[in-house]
């Protein structure tokens, strides 16, 4: 770990400031991924910006959804009972990840800036393109069972960890943000990015912005038709292989609305709208379930080791939507799998 | 099941009960210390820097900015460290294998990915962890070998045995020609993964240099002799130079038998510096010494249609280091656990580019077992029999290996027990025959073996007036309730209330002891400290039938009891004197004895002593998403006598959960083309959670032996033993699929026969 200046701004213009153009300069809220990265030199920051001051840690109403600070905590977020009476697909993604120390540390907006758990970007000792641009990738053809599946490049096979983020996708959540240029706001969709040539940048926030709020749309999935489903080589604490968050309206059997996202799968949560599009106006049918999966994962590319996670994911998303039909949304504390 | 274990002194009053752990609040206060919380005014800190490769050279080592940082003290590497023994053998210890110990910093020379290259030592944790990220290496790498498989054509019998390893038993038998003509044949091929021990205290050492020169040192190891005369021949200091605690471990698994890189390095920059310096391991470091080395084995299993053994085959190839042959007992178990007339059983190594594997629970025994424990549920799937009937088919009351009876073996009790317990009776054989809901359920059984072990120990003990006894000797209580059992006993020998009795542990100025390992420790210390209590019973009584008026003066050490902190006369309590009194009558400040155990010759001579056990397995498995969930464990152990139902049924479950890692998560993931560890933390290496154990049953079942005065067999590694091919012939039941490579992961579950 390297040494390092502190500065604890008060409000958002004086932690955009102290950001400026300092590319060395980092954020740092919850800590929990930030400060182990540090403690392995993956990350060097030469200032940390504590944004933990803020007043960024409310919920609350805005056109009909909720508009979620990003210094709220996931342990808050998950618990607040309008998440879990109008967003439980948020609720249970996030119940779904870590553990209830992190949970409590951890904040919206470090959710989404989560880096990645490659061994190799961990592991200073070794190549990596996103911790050292154009050192290499030594994911492919090593150690690869974790990785993606969806969207790699010959630079990068890493995937994204967060949970809270696959539910968030699904939801269409938008991605409030400031910076120098003044306020904008991003679609999920566009927030994270696949890592094609530039595998060091994760995100397409611009240089010196921050994140301040999620907004959740109007549209919930309230009810039973959701669920989040998380596989992985342990039943917590650990990263999923695979996971899906659906959302259904049916009509009777039939799908008025679906949402599907995939996470453990790619450089982003993935999430593909030509196989929502597929399910709308289907019966809610294992056949229908699979045509939607076998879509999603037509362009799938395996590494030498983690071919499964295919087949996994697509067994996950019938399941997954099996159990959003049937309103048996998967349970966060009794881990078995309905 | 209440033994008296020595029939003149005390009775079972806390011995056989369940007692809480004597050191539980001094742990969960927080003021119980370990070795890298220890502190001293002068003390400095190192950090350690790891090799980025596996095999090669140092060419250069760049360390000008780190020395640069304020507060560096000085960077050591193999360049300027000073001098340490150049006789190899200074550095074995007393439990190495054979071959040349790996000394730190002592050549340019890489051996093993995560070697320490540098020490950097200052003024505090910080600076020396910052100053350690600039040290430069440049390495002449050259490509390692760590793929088992590819190094097995290569593999050798190893020329130097590891002392108190048994080589495979000569074959008996033909087990070849046998094989081949029997009418039923199983034949599998076994793997498992590499494993790290990963206790909860990463290996800390801290040196302090006292006023006089001498050196206290504070290790993270299973027992402080082995660390002594470590570092006393290593650095040629005299024995009396060198004094070394550890009173508590977190943890050990076998992970601190041996002295680590870590005390070497503390013990070199204290020395060089003349002041006191700490060194700690990072959780990625604890991947950097000693594991688990998976085994790759076959078993071939002949039989006559009953069921009955006609040819047992066991072949395991095993990996070591370049720079050590690592040896333990892989595939003798097979030869002892079952009755055949044609037995071959062969253990040879294969050079990798790591550090040398080392003892982790249950060493061999976790390997091997799994092998032939799935191998016999093959044999018993292949001959139709149930698998405790195959078992009991082929049992056999004396050890095969060495022609000896068995000195007990209630392993038909287990078996017994265990299946009554678990329902047993209630299982349909036919795989894929169980079902719940979505989950299809599977329900298997392996037997556990684990041999019962005792080494030459001594303990001393002193009363002193007040009616306080202290016992202790040098073994470390490795979080297995040694503080308390000896506490017990030793309450028990002279009739004190337990929280009369202080049990001392983990300090080279207390009596001589062995490190802990091996399920020795209850036997070993446990004797001792009987034997050192007994002594100063005997001492007490003399005095109490000297004193005036003795009640006790006509009677003889046979014909009373120690009770309540009195001398009683046996069957007439009314005429009795307490200690206190007897130490005060007499003028005594103190009564003090050493006692000393060792293995019994005589018995050794005619028995054979091992600890059994029957674990009993459900799985529930979603066999679409590859997930299995290990449901209900029973496990019935046949160890002696239990000294302890709380602290040993902490063992039992503490193993069980273990080998549900080994079964189904723990893998430590080696990239061989840098021959390097890559899932090097606990977020990536998994041990199982509270999320992944159920419930858990244990039952000690009645056993009686007579290896030691105590009657105990050892509970430390019995518990782990089997887990994983229970685990693995439950999942079988329930899916139909044999998984002979552990762990059994969600691919291997969706993964195509």
């Amino acid at each position: 770990m390297n040494r390092f200046d502190y500065v604890r701004p008060s409000t958002v213009a004086e932690a955009v400031q102290a950001l400026g153009s300092d590319p060395a300069a980092r954020f740092i809220a919850g800590g929990t991924n930030l400060i182990d990265l540090m403690k392995y030199d993956v990350e060097r920051p030469g200032k940390l910006i504590d944004i933990t001051r803020l007043p960024l840690d409310k919920i609350e109403e805005r056109e009909g959804g909720l508009r979620i600070g990003a210094l709220v905590t996931n342990a808050t977020l998950a618990y607040d009972a309008r998440i879990r009476e109008r967003y439980p697909l948020l609720a249970d993604a996030i119940l779904a990840g870590a553990s209830a120390q992190l949970r409590n540390a951890a904040s919206t907006g470090g959710n989404l800036l989560q880096r990645t758990r490659c061994y190799y970007f961990y592991d200073t000792a070794t190549p990596c393109n996103k911790r050292e641009p154009g050192s290499g990738c030594s994911a492919i053809g090593g150690v690869d069972r974790i990785h993606a599946i969806l969207g790699t490049s010959d630079k990068c096979i890493a995937t994204h960890p967060s949970d809270m983020c696959v539910a968030l996708a699904a939801l269409e959540a938008v991605v409030q943000v400031s910076g120098p240029q003044g306020d904008r706001s991003i679609p999920f969709a566009e927030f994270h990015r696949l890592p094609g040539d530039e595998p060091s940048k994760d995100t397409n926030l611009a240089p010196g912005e921050i994140v301040l709020a999620i907004d959740l749309p109007a549209k919930g999935f309230g009810g039973t038709h959701h669920t989040y489903l998380k596989l992985r080589d342990r039943l917590s604490y650990a990263f999923a292989l695979v996971s899906v968050a659906a959302a259904l309206e049916l009509d009777g059997q039939t799908i008025r609305t679906a949402r599907l996202a995939l996470g453990g799968v790619a450089h982003k949560p993935w999430r593909n709208t030509d196989a929502e599009a597929l399910l709308q106006g289907k019966p809610a049918t294992r056949e229908t379930f699979k045509a939607a999966a076998d879509l999603i994962l037509r362009e799938a590319k395996p590494q030498a080791t983690n071919g499964f996670k295919i087949e996994l994911a697509r067994r996950a998303i019938v399941r997954g939507l099996e159990q959003a039909a049937a309103g048996t949304p998967q349970s966060q504390s009794d881990k078995r799998i309905q | 099941m209440t033994v008296q274990f020595s029939p003149a002194a005390g009775r079972d009053r806390f011995v056989g009960s369940a007692v809480s752990r004597v050191d539980g609040p001094a742990k969960v206060t927080g003021l119980a210390k370990y070795a890298g919380e220890f502190a001293a005014p002068d003390l400095a800190y190192g950090v350690v820097v790891s090799s980025a490769i596996a095999k090669g050279s140092i060419r250069s080592i760049d360390a000008s900015a780190a020395e640069a940082v304020s507060g560096v003290i000085k960077v050591i590497t193999h360049e300027n460290r000073p001098a340490t023994s150049d006789n190899p053998e200074d550095y074995q210890d007393a439990v190495a294998p054979p071959g040349a110990p790996f000394q730190a910093l002592a050549t340019d020379r890489i051996v093993f990915s995560g070697q320490p290259v540098a020490l950097v030592v200052a003024e505090d944790f910080e600076t020396a962890r910052y100053a350690a990220s600039l040290v430069r290496v440049d390495y002449g790498v050259v490509a390692p070998r760590t793929d088992l498989a590819a190094q097995a054509p290569e593999s050798y019998d190893p020329p130097m045995k590891r002392s108190g390893i048994k080589p495979p038993p000569e074959p008996w038998g033909d087990a070849e020609t046998a094989f081949d003509a029997a009418e039923i044949r199983v034949n599998g091929q076994y793997r498992m993964a590499d494993e790290h021990h990963n206790p909860m205290e990463p290996h800390a050492s801290t040196v302090v240099v006292e006023k006089d020169g001498t050196y206290t040192v504070y290790d993270k190891i299973q027992g402080v002799s082995n660390t002594h005369d470590y570092i006393a021949s290593a650095f040629g200091l005299k024995p009396e130079q060198v004094r070394v605690l550890n009173p508590y471990l977190g943890g050990g698994f076998g992970s601190g038998l041996r002295p680590q890189y870590q005390l070497f390095l503390a013990m070199l920059a204290a020395k060089d510096l003349g002041r006191s310096v700490r060194v700690t391991l990072t959780r990625d470091q604890m991947w950097s010494f000693t594991y688990r080395s998976e085994a790759l084995q076959t078993v071939s299993l002949g039989a006559d249609r009953s069921g009955k053994l006609t040819a047992l085959r066991h072949d395991a190839v095993q990996g070591t280091s370049s720079y050590e042959d690592y040896q333990e007992v892989v595939v003798n178990w097979s030869g002892v656990l079952y009755d055949c007339d044609n037995v071959k059983l062969t253990y040879s190594l294969a050079k990798l580019d790591t550090p040398t594997p080392g003892d982790m629970r249950a060493p061999g025994a976790v390997t091997g077992v799994y092998a032939i424990e799935t191998a016999m549920d093959e044999l018993a799937y292949a001959t139709g029999q149930d698998p405790i009937q195959l078992r009991l088919k082929n049992y056999t009351e004396s050890d095969p290996t060495e022609e000896k009876p068995f000195g007990s073996k209630a392993l038909k009790e287990c078996f017994r027990e265990g299946a009554e317990r678990f329902g047993w009776s209630r299982r349909n054989p036919q795989p894929r025959s169980m079902r719940e809901g979505r989950e299809l359920v599977g329900w298997g059984m392996a037997t556990g073996i684990w041999e019962s072990m005792m080494m030459q120990s001594s303990a001393h003990a002193v009363l002193t007036a007040d009616g306080r006894l202290e016992v202790g000797n040098q073994t470390g209580d490795i979080g297995t309730g040694t503080y308390t059992i000896l506490t017990q006993i030793a309450a028990d020998t002279l009739g004190l209330p337990l929280d009369h009795v202080t049990t001392k542990l983990g300090d080279t100025q207390l009596a001589k002891a062995p490190v802990a390992g091996g399920s020795w420790t209850a036997a070993s210390s446990g004797t001792a400290v009987m034997k050192a209590c007994r002594s100063i019973a005997e001492q007490a009584f003399k005095l109490a039938r000297g004193m005036d008026n003795s009640p006790l003066a006509n009677a003889d050490f046979e014909r009373v009891v120690f009770s309540n902190g009195r001398i009683e006369l046996a069957g007439d309590p009314a005429k009795s004197v307490a200690l206190t009194d007897v130490l005060k009558a007499t003028g005594t400040a103190k009564l003090e004895a050493t006692g000393e155990a060792a293995p019994d010759k005589d018995f050794a001579k005619e028995y054979e002593a091992y600890t059994h056990s029957a674990i009993f397995v459900e799985v529930k498995i979603d066999e679409e998403l590859g997930q299995v969930r290990c449901t209900r464990v029973v496990s019935a152990i046949a160890a002696g006598k239990i000294l302890n139902l709380k602290t040993a049924r902490s063992q039992i479950l503490g193993g069980i959960v273990m080998g549900v890692g080994s079964a189904l998560h723990e893998e430590s993931m080696l990239d061989h083309r840098i021959g390097r560890f890559m899932n090097h933390n606990l977020g990536e290496y998994h041990v199982p959670v509270n999320a992944d154990i159920h419930d858990i049953d244990v039952i000690f079942v009645d056993e009686e032996d007579k290896a030691n005065p105590l009657g105990v067999k050892g509970l430390g590694e019995i518990g782990i033993v089997g887990v994983a091919a229970a685990i693995s012939n439950a999942v079988f039941h329930a899916t139909g699929k044999r998984i002979r490579h552990l762990p059994i992961t969600p691919d291997k579950i969706l993964a195509d026969d």
